[in-house]
Parts: C-alpha cells; sequence; structure tokens
C-alpha cells in the first residue's frame, strides 16, 4: 500500500510536469500575442505594449516565460494581465460562487440516478426500464444551452421568476424568506441542467452494474432459497453492484473546478467556466494556465484517490 | 452392409446444407432489425446523411436554389409556414417553397435553407473529427498493443529532441543552430543503430510511453483546451475538425490497446506469425477487424459528442466564421429573440437533438450487436 502511493506519487507529479509543458507550449505556440489584442485601441501605444511586454517577461525566451511562471505560480505571486489582481484570489472567489451549482448538481445527480438505474434493472425491459432508457438517451444527447433555454421559456412564462444571475438586482432590503426563495430559484435551473448528462450517464451505469450482479450464482441461490425479492435486490445484489461507484467519489473531483462554460455564460452565473471563457477572449494567459493546471492537478488527485478507495472497499485488489 | 448405408449418409449430409448459411453481416443485420432503438437511429442517421449531401448542392453555387444569405429586412421574424407577402418583394427574393417553411431570422433570411446548409457542417465536423481521432487512436494503440514490449532506447530520445530543438530553431529562423542540432540528431541516431552504449540503453517500453501519453492527455479539462484553442486559432471549420480529433483520440487507443494485448497471444496470429506475414499485415488484416468492434461503437457515439462540440462552440462564437450558417450559430442567433422568435431556438435545437440522438442510439445498438456477451439472455 505504501509504496503503491509512493509509486503513484512519483507518476502523477511527473504526469503533471508534462501537462504543464504542455498546456504552455499551447498557449505560447498559437499566433497571435496578447499585446496585440486590441491593435486598433489608440490607448496601445507601442512604448505601452513595451512596457506591457517588459512586465510580464514577454520579451524572454520561451523557457524563461516557463520558469518566471510556474515559480510565480508556487509562490502565490502570479497576477492575472488583464486587472493585475493576483490570480489565485480571482479564482477563489469564482469558485465559490461555482460550488453551491456544484454541490446541488452533485447532490441531485447521486440521489437520482441511484433509484432509476436499480428499479429498471430490476424490472429489466418492462415499460418502466424502456421508458428510463429513453428519456436517459434524450437527457444525453440533448445540447445543453438548448435545454437551457426551453426550461428558461418554461419557468419565466409559467412562474413568472427571473432566473438570470446569482441574485434578482436591486433586491437588497426584502426580508429573508423571498431572499432565500430568490436564490433558490436562480440556483434551482442552472444546477438541475448541470446534473441532467450526469443522471442520464450514471444511471445507466447503475443499470449495467445491477444487470451484472443479478447474473451471478449467488443471486440465484439466494432466489432460490426463498428470500424475499426486497431482500435479494437491495441486501444481495445492490451491495456488491455499489463496489465500482465508490471509486466514482473520487472521479468527481476534476468537476470542482469545470464549472459549465455554457451554461453559466447562459445563465449570466459569476463562476469558474465564465471565467475561464472571459480569460480566453482576453487572452489572460495566467489565468487560462493556472485554471489548466489545477483542473489537471484536480485530475490526478481524483484518480489517486478513487484508487485507494477501490483498495479499501474491495479487498481482492492489491495494487 | 452397415458400411454402404454409413457411406451414403456421408454423402447425404455433405450434399445438404450443413448449418443455416448465413453471412456475418446478414446475422447483424437481424439483430440490428430486432433493435427497435438502434435501427430508427440508422434510418435516422441516413436521412440526415442524404439531407446534408443535398443541402451542400443546393445551398451552395452562385445561385443556388435555396439561397440562405439571401437578406430579405421587410420579412424578418416570419414565423414558420407563413406565406411570403410577394407583392413587397423581388421575384429573386420568394423563396422556393413558396412559403416560409422553417420561418425565417432576424435578417429575413430562410431558416430552412440555412438548417440545410448546416447539415452539412454538422456531418463533416462529426465524421472528420472522429475520423480523425480514431485514427491516431489506432495508430496509438495499435504500436501500444501489438510493439509495447519493444523499448525506447536511449538513442531515440536524444535522436527524437534534438531533431525537435531543429525544428524550433528552424521556426526561429536560427540557420546555423539547425544544422548543427540536425547533424547532432542524425549522429546520436546512428550511434542508436550501431549499438553504442550509452545510446542503446532501455528507458521504458512503448506501452508505457504512449500509455502516459495518453495519461497526460486525460488531464486535460477537453472542452475548455478545445475552447482554448479554437480561441486562439483563427475561425475556420477545419480548425475546429482537428482539434477535437486531436483531443479525443485517447478512448480508441485504450479500446485498441487492450484488444491487441488479449488478440497479441492468441493462436491465429501466432500462425499468421510463423507463416512468415509481414508485421503490418498481421495487424491490419488478422488483428484489426477482431479489434474493430468497440472502436467503431466509440466512434459513433464519438460521432455524437463532435456534432454537441461543435454546436457548444457555435454557440459561444468560436464556430465556423458568420456568413455560412451551422446549427449551432442559428440557434446563437436566435437567443436574443426567444419570446419572440421561438422557432429560431427550437427548430435547430430539435435537430441537434434528434441527429445526437440518432447516434447514441445506434451506437448502443452496434455496442450489443458486435458483443456477444451483453446480448439479451433469457434468465
Amino acid at each position: 500500500m505504501l509504496s503503491f502511493i509512493g509509486r503513484s506519487i512519483v507518476q502523477k507529479t511527473v504526469t503533471l510536469f508534462f501537462v504543464s509543458i504542455v498546456s504552455f507550449l499551447i498557449i505560447h505556440l498559437a499566433p497571435g500575442k496578447p499585446s496585440q489584442v486590441n491593435p486598433l485601441n489608440p490607448k496601445f501605444t507601442p512604448e505601452l505594449v513595451e512596457r506591457f511586454r517588459k512586465a510580464f517577461h514577454l520579451d524572454e525566451p520561451l523557457y524563461d516565460q516557463y520558469l518566471y511562471f510556474y515559480r510565480d505560480l508556487f509562490t502565490g505571486k502570479i497576477v492575472s494581465w488583464k486587472d493585475n489582481r493576483p490570480v489565485l484570489q480571482k479564482i477563489w472567489e469564482r469558485f465559490l460562487n461555482s460550488l453551491p451549482l456544484f454541490i446541488v448538481g452533485t447532490l441531485l445527480t447521486w440521489t437520482l440516478s441511484f433509484p432509476l438505474g436499480i428499479r429498471s434493472a430490476i424490472y429489466r425491459g418492462g415499460v418502466y426500464d424502456r421508458t428510463v432508457t429513453f428519456f436517459s438517451y434524450l437527457l444525453i444527447s440533448i445540447p445543453g444551452f438548448f435545454f437551457a433555454y426551453v426550461l428558461i421559456i418554461f419557468v419565466v412564462t409559467r412562474f413568472h421568476v427571473p432566473v438570470i444571475g446569482m441574485e434578482t438586482f436591486g433586491l437588497g432590503d426584502a426580508s429573508w424568506p423571498p431572499m432565500v426563495m430568490d436564490r433558490v430559484w436562480h440556483l434551482l435551473l442552472p444546477s438541475v441542467l448541470g446534473a441532467t448528462g450526469g443522471i442520464a450517464v450514471l444511471s445507466r451505469y447503475v443499470r449495467s452494474q445491477m444487470l451484472e450482479v443479478e447474473r451471478q450464482e449467488y443471486i440465484r441461490t439466494a432466489v432460490a432459497k426463498g428470500l424475499h425479492p426486497d431482500q435479494v435486490h437491495y441486501k444481495h445484489a445492490l451491495r456488491n453492484a455499489l463496489l465500482p461507484f465508490v471509486t466514482m467519489f473520487g472521479l468527481i473531483l476534476p468537476g470542482l473546478i469545470g464549472g459549465s462554460v455554457i451554461i453559466e455564460s447562459i445563465f449570466s452565473w459569476p463562476g469558474m467556466g465564465r471565467m475561464a471563457y472571459e480569460a480566453i477572449l482576453a487572452r489572460d494567459y495566467p489565468v487560462i494556465l493556472t485554471v489548466n493546471f489545477v483542473s489537471a492537478v484536480l485530475v490526478l488527485a481524483g484518480t489517486f484517490i478513487s484508487d485507494i478507495l477501490y483498495m479499501v472497499a474491495d479487498p481482492r485488489i492489491r495494487l | 452392409m452397415q458400411d454402404s448405408t454409413s457411406t451414403y449418409t456421408l454423402a447425404e449430409d455433405l450434399q445438404a446444407p450443413m448449418a443455416p448459411k448465413k453471412s456475418k453481416i446478414r446475422e447483424s443485420w437481424n439483430m440490428l432489425r430486432a433493435n427497435r432503438l438502434a435501427f430508427m437511429g440508422l434510418a435516422i442517421f441516413l436521412t440526415f446523411f442524404i439531407i446534408a449531401v443535398l443541402g451542400l448542392f443546393l445551398t451552395s453555387g452562385t445561385h443556388p436554389i435555396f439561397d440562405p444569405s439571401m437578406v430579405r429586412l421587410q420579412e424578418k421574424l416570419r414565423p414558420p409556414l407563413s406565406k411570403p407577402r410577394v407583392e413587397i418583394l423581388t421575384p429573386e427574393q420568394i423563396p422556393r417553397l413558396g412559403m416560409y417553411l422553417f420561418g425565417t431570422d432576424d435578417l429575413g433570411r430562410d431558416v430552412f435553407s440555412r438548417m440545410l446548409q448546416g447539415a452539412w457542417v454538422s456531418l463533416t465536423v462529426g465524421f472528420v473529427a472522429v475520423g480523425i481521432s480514431v485514427l491516431i487512436g489506432i495508430f496509438m494503440g495499435g504500436l501500444a498493443g501489438y510493439y509495447g514490449n519493444a523499448f525506447v532506447r536511449s538513442g531515440h530520445i536524444v535522436s527524437l529532441s534534438l531533431a525537435i530543438v531543429a525544428g524550433i530553431c528552424l521556426y526561429l529562423n536560427l540557420q546555423l543552430f539547425f544544422l548543427c542540432s540536425i547533424t547532432a540528431s542524425a549522429v546520436a541516431f546512428y550511434l542508436y543503430v550501431k549499438k553504442t552504449p550509452g545510446f542503446y540503453l532501455p528507458v521504458m517500453s512503448i506501452d508505457t510511453l504512449i500509455m502516459r501519453i495518453v495519461d497526460i492527455m486525460l488531464c486535460f479539462p477537453s472542452f475548455f483546451l478545445i475552447l482554448t484553442v479554437v480561441a486562439l486559432l483563427p475561425a475556420s471549420m477545419y480548425n475546429i475538425m482537428i482539434v477535437i480529433g486531436l483531443t479525443s483520440w485517447m478512448g480508441a487507443a485504450r479500446f485498441v490497446r487492450a484488444e491487441f494485448l488479449a488478440l497479441r497471444e492468441q493462436d491465429f496470429v501466432m500462425a499468421a506469425k510463423a507463416l512468415g506475414l509481414r508485421d503490418l499485415r498481421i495487424i491490419f488484416r488478422h488483428m484489426m477487424p477482431n479489434a474493430i468492434g468497440p472502436v467503431l461503437v466509440s466512434a459513433t457515439i464519438g460521432i455524437a459528442s463532435a456534432i454537441l462540440t461543435e454546436a457548444g462552440l457555435s454557440f459561444l462564437g468560436f464556430g465556423v466564421p458568420p456568413p455560412h450558417a451551422t446549427w449551432g450559430n442559428i440557434l446563437s442567433d436566435g437567443k436574443r429573440f426567444i419570446f419572440d422568435a421561438p422557432w429560431l431556438t427550437f427548430i435547430p435545437g430539435i435537430a441537434i437533438l434528434i441527429v445526437v440522438l440518432a447516434f447514441n442510439l445506434f451506437g448502443e445498438g452496434l455496442r450489443d450487436i458486435l458483443n456477444p456477451r451483453l446480448r439479451e439472455r433469457s434468465l
């Protein structure tokens, strides 16, 4: 176990190093320079561009820029080119905005997909199963932005609730119940949208896992010795089918920083995805690279955690 | 007596059909027919294909039959199925069908023509992007699966990195350094060929190398990476296809590798090797047909997700540049009129939904057909 942890930390550090190089190269070798974002702006004089280039080490060779960037990142001094604010602080603020979406979305996904998947596995081939299957394909296939507009039209015309942004503007001194309801309404649509894809995929996965387990002989034995079906399904089968999902707790970690670009820009939600999108538009390299780096760290940490969880949960696995 | 009857029955048996003669394709076709959802998916996909090809011909050229860029400002935001007001239009502005089948947008352009034009974009982006990713995936996965035990030697690495340095020098226009490093690279390769000790150290196996590359690629948040690259590159349809292809080959590579690792140990591969066949022939003629199943499935589903990605990029304004219509940018332009002209949102949205759904259903059906283990069994 300890040797596995040691090995995988070394391996993941090496991977991270290469990720940092590749993302740096992708950004810097792409055509166009950040100093030329707005060549028509009369305030962008050549002297200013020169000063800008000097301030952010853009006049130095690429490997020096790389070293400068990651030194600044690890000492926390990295600043955005756009507004000179520390990038980590910026990301933290946006992260706090995205967090409620992530939490509600994840809760919805995990609480809804299990009952759906388990039930359709138990009644496989029946009307319920076929309906759930069709709807999960529908939800996987629907473009998120289109679904968002359908829901907006529905909610706005039906309930007369504004749903853009994090809260209704100018609601400053209302008493707290409408305030909380306002927040909930604004939170509801984006998190439902964020969860739909997850629910569809996860419930399919739960169903196939359940089917796999229900085929095993110990289930047949349990049925044959006359146990109550509920006991067979929910005690004998479900416990064993749950095993792979333990590992998925690790894999939801990257979603923390992902934040959907499209959903956040439709709902004007000031979250991570929006920030990354704006940074791309403004060619704000430090922000883009930091987001990329942090999300790579989260992906690696997620796989690491899921490996560990798997070892803890399943004594047969020895890595 | 007994002998003669037995020969007689043997001859009879040889004459009679031994087993129901069904080719593999025939069998698969029957199973596809039985799977109603998958069959529907295939039917929709074929229809979509025909519409997209027709759309390309009907909407291109200098005087297209359905002109997607014809602006009629006096006829803007007409609902679907409405008749054109002939008295205020010039003769060439009158839509061919005698009505606006899908309505018009905020510039009075015929949405039906624009949808026709956009179908081709969705189709090509889906197929070309997935084609690129499958090719890279088969190459990388095949390499890792078939030659995985071979070693990457220190000479390879030295030679390759010197060649990369040479490339960078060429890019930066440093001729002298370029010549130096390209020569050094060639020398390193020569030393490797001669098995000079320092240049023949095994560093890692090819399998490890490729799987580490896959790990690195999987660390990037894919939509964000695609968005970054597409935003930095000049806007064009080809860039989008290439970028989607280059960032989505990891699944195919893993499937091919896993299949090849299993197939490599099988007797028919051994027999092919014993017959002295070339490696390439073994790989493409004997192993690939057995390994292609999961790749086909993931490719079909990959087309669906590539179409969704392209629509998402178009929606954010990074898609195919404006005069050309795509389903994503029709929707994106229409979002400002969502309450006044909901058809601008619903028509492209539902079209994308149907096509993506068809690919997903067909892909899942294909998985059931190609993988006998997953077939529905009577329990």
